[in-house]
C-alpha cells in the first residue's frame, strides 16, 4: 500500500489549487482496533495527502467511523500508529484538525455561543474571538440567527453550524464522518460547497459518504475500506471508473450492501 | 379538631395577618435553607460533575458513598454536627452552636449529598453525548466540568429543588444543632414541632400548610423557568 | 430572557447566602437549656421580657428534655441550667459541671386518664396505689421512655410501687420514647393513662376527653433547680450575665414573676427560692 501511496503523489493536482504540494500530512501505520475480541480495523496503513480531498468509501460496518476516530485521536489502536506529520498523534496535533460529526453535537446554547464555546477552547478570547465568531455565522450564512437556541435549529442548519464551528478553529484538516447524510439536496449542496471553500483555502479533507454521488463531486483521492482493511486506495475517478479490488467492484455493482467480510 | 378546611381558613389567616413573629419564622426558615442550597451546589455540582465526568480510581466507591449519604438520617447530621460544634467538641470555640450558621452547616451536609449524586447522574448522561466533541475540540478539564454544569444548567435546577425540598422540611437536625430558641433559631419545622408538642394541633397543621404553598410556590417558580428553557431545547 | 432569570435566581440564593452571617450582633444574651414543660406551658414567654427589660439580657432557651439538657449543659453548651430532677442536678454538680443548685419552683405531677377509666383509678390522691391498680388491670399507660425529669419521677413512683413495668413493655406499658408533648398526643389517641407536670397538662391544647384522674399526692411534688454551668470547666460560660440571670430569678421580682403565671386562672408554678 505504501506504493499506492507513492504513485498517487506522482499524479497529483490535476484539478486542484496550486500550492498542493501533496505530501502526507496525516498517517495510519499498521493501525488495528479491537473490541469484544473482535478486530475492527486490521492493519491499516494509509497517508491522507496534504491539501487533498480524501473520500472514505465501504459498506455499513466496514470501520469507516471507528477509522476517523482512530485517526482523530478520539481511540487509541490496539496496535500501530497515528502519525500527524511523521510524528506520533498527540493533544497538540489534534488541535490541528476538527471534526464534525454524523448528528451534530451542539452544545445547549444560542448559535453564537456554540462557536464561542469552541474558540474559548484554543485559548480565544476578547475582540478576536467576537471577530471570528462573527466571520463565521456570516459564512454559513447563520448570522440572523446567532441568538437562536442551536438545538432548535433545521438539520441542515445545524450541520451547518457544526461545520464552520469546526472551521472557526482553523483546523489544517476536516475529519467529516457522513456530514450529509440525513440532509435535503439544498442543505447538501450548502454543506459541500462550505466544505470545498474551505479546501480552496488550503484544508485538507477527508470525508466518509455513502453517497457515490457526493464521492465523485467531493474526491480527489479514494480509499475504500472493507472489513475493516483498506481493499483498494488511489485517485478516485480512476479507482471508480477501474476498480482493481473484488470489494470496490462488488460495492460499485451493488452487489455488497453489507459487509461480510469477516463472515 | 375541626376539619381539613378549618386548617386551611387558619393557614390562610395566618398569612394574611402579617404576624411578625411568622414572617420572622418564614424568612429564617427560608435564609437557613436557601443558604444551605447555596453552599451545597457550590460543593455538590461541581463534585457531581466531576464524577460524572471522568473516570478515576475510586470512581465507585465516591458514588456507592454519595448515594448512601442521600439517605442520611437528619438526627444523625444533627448530633455530628452538634458534637463537633460544642463547647466541647472540636470547633466549640466558633460558638455556632444555637445560631443559624449551625444550622445552616447541619443542612448543607444533609443536601450537599442529594446534589452531588443527582449532579453525577445528569452530568454524566449528558457527557455521553459531549465526550468526543470535547475532546475534538480539545476542551480540558475544568472547561468540561464548566460547559457540562452550565449546558445542564435546566436540569441542575431541578436538581437544587430536591435538595432544597429535603431542606425546608428537615427537623431533626436544625432542632438538635439550633435549639428551637425564640427570635433566634426557631424556624417553620421547629415551630411545627413545638406547637405539636403544645398539643395545637390545628396550629401545627396551619403551619404546615403555610410551609408547603412556600415549598409549591419555590418549585412552581423554578418549573416555569425549566418549561421555557424545554421550549428552547436547552434542556 | 431565560438567561436573566436563571441569573437572578443565582444571585438570590447568593444574596441569602450573603445575608447568614452570625446569628446576632449583639453580644448580650444567655443560652439557658432548659426542658420542655417550662417552654411549653408558656412560663419563659411570660417572665424572660421582664428579666430583659430590666437588665438587656436576651435569654435563648433551648428546651429539650432533661436527661438531655444536663448532657447539653455538662459539654458547656449553655451557661445556665433550669431543670427538674433534683437527684441528676445533685450529681451535676458534684462531678464539677455546676457551680450550685438552688431551688427555685415547684409545680405538681398529675395522672391523666380517659374518660372510661378503665383502672377505676378516677379521684385517687394516692399515686402509688393508682399505679398498682394500673398495671393489674394491664390499663394502657404511655411513658415518656426518654430519660427527662418527668419520666426519672415515673420511674421512680413505679420502683416503689413495687411494679416493674418496663417488663410489660411493648403492651400495656408504652415507652413513646419522646418529649411530653409528643407523649401526650399519642397517650390520648391510644386511650393510655399519661403522667405529666401539671404546667403541661393544663396549657396542653388536644387534652380531648381527657381529664386529670390522680392528682394531690406528695410524692408527686416537682421540684425545679438552677444552676450555674461552671465556668472554670467551660471557660465559654457566660459566668456575669448567667449569674445575673439566676439571681433575678431566685429574687422577690423572679418569683413574684413566677408566681404570676396563670393560664386559664391557674397558677401553674409555685415558686419556693430560699425555702
Amino acid at each position: 500500500m505504501h506504493d499506492v501511496a507513492l504513485e498517487l503523489i506522482d499524479d497529483s493536482g490535476q484539478t486542484r489549487p496550486a500550492d498542493s504540494r501533496a505530501g502526507t500530512i496525516l498517517e495510519a501505520r499498521g493501525l488495528s482496533f479491537d473490541a469484544g475480541g473482535q478486530r475492527l480495523i486490521d492493519d491499516v496503513t494509509l497517508p491522507i495527502r496534504q491539501g487533498r480531498r480524501t473520500v472514505l468509501l465501504g459498506p455499513n460496518g466496514a470501520g469507516k467511523s471507528l477509522l476517523l476516530r482512530l485517526l482523530h485521536g478520539l481511540i487509541a489502536p490496539s496496535e500501530g500508529a497515528v502519525l500527524w506529520r511523521g510524528r506520533p498523534l498527540d493533544r497538540t496535533a489534534r488541535r490541528a484538525q476538527a471534526m464534525v460529526f454524523q448528528r451534530p453535537v451542539l452544545l445547549r446554547r444560542s448559535v453564537l455561543a456554540n462557536i464561542r464555546f469552541a474558540l474559548g477552547a484554543r485559548g480565544m478570547r476578547g475582540a478576536e474571538r467576537r471577530a471570528r465568531a462573527a466571520e463565521a455565522l456570516e459564512t454559513a450564512r447563520l448570522t440572523d440567527l446567532a441568538r437562536r437556541p442551536a438545538r432548535v435549529l433545521s438539520g441542515g442548519e445545524q450541520q451547518r453550524l457544526a461545520l464552520v464551528r469546526a472551521l472557526a478553529c482553523e483546523p489544517e484538516i476536516l475529519l467529516l464522518d457522513e456530514p450529509t447524510s440525513s440532509l435535503d439536496p439544498a442543505s447538501t449542496h450548502a454543506i459541500e460547497d462550505l466544505i470545498n471553500a474551505a479546501n480552496a483555502r488550503g484544508v485538507s479533507v477527508l470525508l466518509i459518504t455513502h453517497d457515490l454521488g457526493q464521492a465523485r463531486r467531493m474526491g480527489d483521492d479514494l480509499v475504500f475500506l472493507h472489513g475493516g482493511r483498506v481493499a483498494e486506495t488511489g485517485d478516485l475517478r480512476q479507482c471508480l471508473r477501474t476498480p482493481q479490488s473484488e470489494p470496490l467492484r462488488a460495492w460499485l455493482d451493488g452487489r455488497l450492501h453489507f459487509d461480510q467480510a469477516t463472515s | 379538631m375541626d376539619g381539613f378546611g378549618a386548617i386551611l381558613a387558619d393557614a390562610i389567616g395566618l398569612i394574611l395577618s402579617g404576624d411578625p413573629d411568622l414572617a420572622e419564622i418564614i424568612g429564617l426558615s427560608l435564609r437557613v435553607t436557601l443558604s444551605a442550597v447555596a453552599l451545597a451546589c457550590a460543593i455538590g455540582l461541581p463534585l457531581g460533575a466531576v464524577v460524572g465526568a471522568f473516570r478515576f480510581p475510586g470512581r465507585t466507591v465516591l458514588t456507592v458513598v454519595l448515594n448512601a449519604l442521600m439517605g442520611l438520617p437528619p438526627v444523625v447530621v444533627g448530633l455530628m454536627v452538634y458534637l463537633m460544634l460544642s463547647a466541647s467538641g472540636p470547633l466549640g470555640v466558633l460558638g455556632l452552636l444555637y445560631t443559624p450558621t449551625a444550622m445552616i452547616i447541619a443542612q448543607t451536609i444533609l443536601v450537599t449529598p442529594i446534589v452531588a449524586a443527582l449532579t453525577k447522574q445528569v452530568v454524566e448522561d449528558m457527557h455521553a453525548e459531549y465526550a468526543e466533541q470535547f475532546v475534538s475540540l480539545g476542551v480540558g478539564p475544568a472547561g468540561r466540568v464548566m460547559a457540562l454544569l452550565w449546558d445542564a444548567r435546566y436540569s441542575l435546577l431541578t436538581v437544587a429543588l430536591a435538595g432544597f425540598g429535603r431542606a425546608v422540611a428537615e427537623v431533626g437536625a436544625v432542632i438538635i444543632v439550633g435549639g428551637n430558641i425564640n427570635h433566634v433559631t426557631r424556624v417553620m419545622t421547629t415551630t411545627i414541632a413545638l406547637e405539636t408538642s403544645k398539643g395545637n394541633l390545628q396550629l401545627a397543621l396551619a403551619l404546615g400548610v403555610v410551609l408547603l404553598s412556600i415549598a409549591l410556590t419555590v418549585n412552581a417558580a423554578v418549573m416555569a423557568l425549566r418549561a421555557s428553557a424545554v421550549r428552547a431545547a436547552y434542556a | 430572557m431565560i438567561r436573566r432569570a436563571f441569573l437572578g435566581l443565582a444571585a438570590t440564593t447568593v444574596l441569602a447566602l450573603g445575608l447568614s452571617g452570625p446569628a446576632a450582633a449583639q453580644d448580650s444574651y444567655i443560652v439557658v437549656q432548659s426542658t420542655t414543660s417550662t417552654q411549653n406551658s408558656g412560663l419563659f414567654d411570660h417572665i424572660l421580657p421582664m428579666f430583659r427589660d430590666e437588665t438587656g439580657i436576651e435569654v435563648r432557651v433551648v428546651a429539650v428534655g432533661t436527661g438531655q439538657a444536663i448532657k447539653n449543659a455538662a459539654n458547656g453548651d449553655g451557661d445556665v441550667l433550669f431543670v427538674h430532677a433534683k437527684p441528676a442536678e445533685e450529681k451535676f454538680v458534684a462531678e464539677g459541671h455546676g457551680v450550685s443548685r438552688a431551688d427555685v419552683m415547684y409545680n405538681d405531677f398529675v395522672i391523666v386518664g380517659p374518660p372510661a377509666d378503665p383502672a377505676g383509678v378516677a379521684g385517687m390522691s394516692d399515686v402509688v396505689a393508682s399505679l398498682t391498680k394500673i398495671a393489674e388491670a394491664e390499663a394502657p399507660f404511655a411513658s415518656r421512655g426518654d430519660d427527662s425529669g418527668t419520666n426519672k419521677a415515673e420511674l421512680r413512683l413505679w420502683k416503689e410501687a413495687g411494679i416493674d413495668a418496663a417488663a410489660s413493655s411493648g403492651s400495656w406499658y408504652r415507652e413513646t420514647g419522646s418529649g411530653m408533648g409528643a407523649t401526650l398526643n399519642a397517650g390520648t389517641a391510644m386511650g393510655a393513662y399519661i403522667m405529666t407536670d401539671r404546667a403541661t397538662w393544663i396549657a396542653f391544647g388536644n387534652k380531648g376527653e381527657y381529664e386529670i384522674a390522680v392528682e394531690g399526692d406528695p410524692k408527686m411534688f416537682n421540684q425545679y433547680g438552677i444552676i450555674l454551668v461552671n465556668p472554670e470547666k467551660h471557660p465559654n460560660v457566660k459566668a456575669d450575665l448567667g449569674q445575673q440571670f439566676i439571681d433575678w430569678v431566685l429574687s422577690d421580682a423572679g418569683q413574684a414573676a413566677i408566681a404570676g403565671y396563670e393560664v386559664d386562672g391557674q397558677q401553674l408554678f409555685f415558686p419556693n427560692a430560699g425555702e
